[in-house]
């Protein structure tokens, strides 16, 4: 079996490369079977590893609470029936008040004060230089990036040039995300030649 | 009913899980800890509703010959035999060593990186489209990152210099401009949870 795996692995791994030259039948075919087997993959292992430890072991185990999950669960479903379709509405309604009063407190404690809080910090340390010109920076940085995204006054004059600035912080910080993902990217790269070249031809040990 | 339910549902589950926030009491937990389980249940229900219509879009694409309706099939092929061979001995289906994890491994695993390496070349096309424009913004975007990326490589003296810049960048400026973007998130995320619980954005009930 583990041969023939290797087999398949690398001819699908050729397939999907094949889309460098441009789009063909091979990519397409690689991108079809991925479809449906990622799909069968994620519903089967959330079906055993999620549902039925949350729902069947629990009602199981007499926590009849879980049935109103399953409810709304099933409620959902009614989507698909056109004529009491707008039942769904009250599980999506469930999930989104939910997450909405979740991520209320969530976001404006860990994005709003928790960073305002870290970026409070002295523009002078005395005998460090270094750590004062940091310091200097990442609230110039942190205030100017700020600006830029303050669309309720026109970016002119002295509030033009702040958000200036800002673009300049925010355009270094998407360099050091791009350079970040070309050497993740990279690294897949190697994983798949080390594949092709080692696991499958044997041409590297 | 078929629109203030719902709101109501919404003002409800939100204003309670605010509020729970700032009363740790025990109850509240409870029903805190119940709450989270239902919704991971809807979501499980909700892939359901997923399996459906991506089955419905590809049977009709071959009902219709459409162009390219072969590769439906495949599509309907990997779906059904996953869902057989994940069902077919109980949750033992699933476990290292039997057929589905084979498909896993040898199948998935494989499309994936591939998938996500393809973004290598891709990038760096775009790296020189943004050198080619040759402007100031374009020019720090590139330079920041091959500053980054030529961190791990050694570079005879200037290696520790490079390493110094890199992780100065990384910890100060960097720093700097994601914090201008995390409290900007932070804020939209708050005043969109807000309009959310009060019923004034209701995009999620559809039309109708």
């Amino acid at each position: 079996m583990e041969t023939i795996g290797i087999w398949i692995a690398a001819l699908l791994t050729l397939g999907i490369f094949s889309f460098l030259y441009k789009d063909n039948p091979f990519y397409k075919f690689c991108e079809s079977l991925f479809v449906g087997i990622s799909a069968g993959y994620w519903f089967v292992t959330t079906f055993w590893q999620v549902f039925m430890p949350k729902l069947a072991d629990n009602l199981i185990a007499g926590r009849f609470y879980y049935m109103i999950g399953a409810i709304f669960g099933v409620l959902m479903l009614l989507r698909l029936f056109p004529k009491i379709g707008w039942l769904s509405r009250w599980s999506l309604a469930l999930v989104v008040g939910t997450t909405a009063g979740l991520y209320f407190t969530r976001y404006l404690v860990s994005n709003g004060m928790v960073q305002v809080q870290n970026t409070i910090i002295p523009l002078y340390v005395k005998g460090n230089l270094s750590q004062t010109i940091g310091n200097l920076v990442i609230v110039i940085g942190t205030f100017s990036g700020l600006i830029y995204f303050f669309f309720s006054k026109e970016h002119k004059g002295a509030f033009g040039g702040l958000a200036k600035l800002g673009i300049w912080f925010l355009m270094l910080s998407f360099g050091a995300s791009f350079g970040y993902t070309v050497m993740s990217r990279m690294s897949l790269l190697i994983g798949r030649m080390d594949y092709l070249l080692g696991t499958w031809l044997g041409l590297i040990r | 009913m078929r629109r203030q339910l719902p709101i109501l549902i919404v003002f409800v589950s939100g204003v309670f899980m605010v509020i729970q926030y700032f009363i740790p009491h025990e109850s509240f937990e409870f029903i805190y800890e119940y709450a989270m389980d239902w919704i991971i249940i809807i979501g499980i229900f909700a892939m359901l509703l997923g399996l459906w219509s991506l089955t419905r879009a590809s049977v009709s694409k071959v009902q219709a010959k459409a162009p390219g309706w072969g590769f439906s099939v495949m599509t309907l092929v990997g779906l059904a035999t996953m869902l057989f061979l994940g069902f077919y001995k109980g949750n033992k289906s699933i476990a290292e060593g039997t057929f589905f994890m084979d498909l896993f491994w040898y199948i998935y695993t494989p499309i994936q990186a591939t998938m996500f390496s393809l973004l290598a070349f891709y990038i760096a096309s775009a790296a020189y489209r943004a050198f080619r424009v040759r402007t100031v913004l374009a020019t720090i975007l590139l330079v920041t990152a091959l500053i980054i990326m030529l961190r791990l490589i050694p570079l005879g003296p200037i290696s520790g210099v490079n390493q110094w810049l890199a992780s100065w960048i990384l910890t100060v400026p960097n720093m700097a401009a994601k914090r201008a973007i995390w409290i900007g998130v932070g804020l939209g995320a708050t005043a969109t949870a807000l309009k959310i619980i009060f019923g004034i954005e209701r995009a999620y009930m559809g039309k109708d």
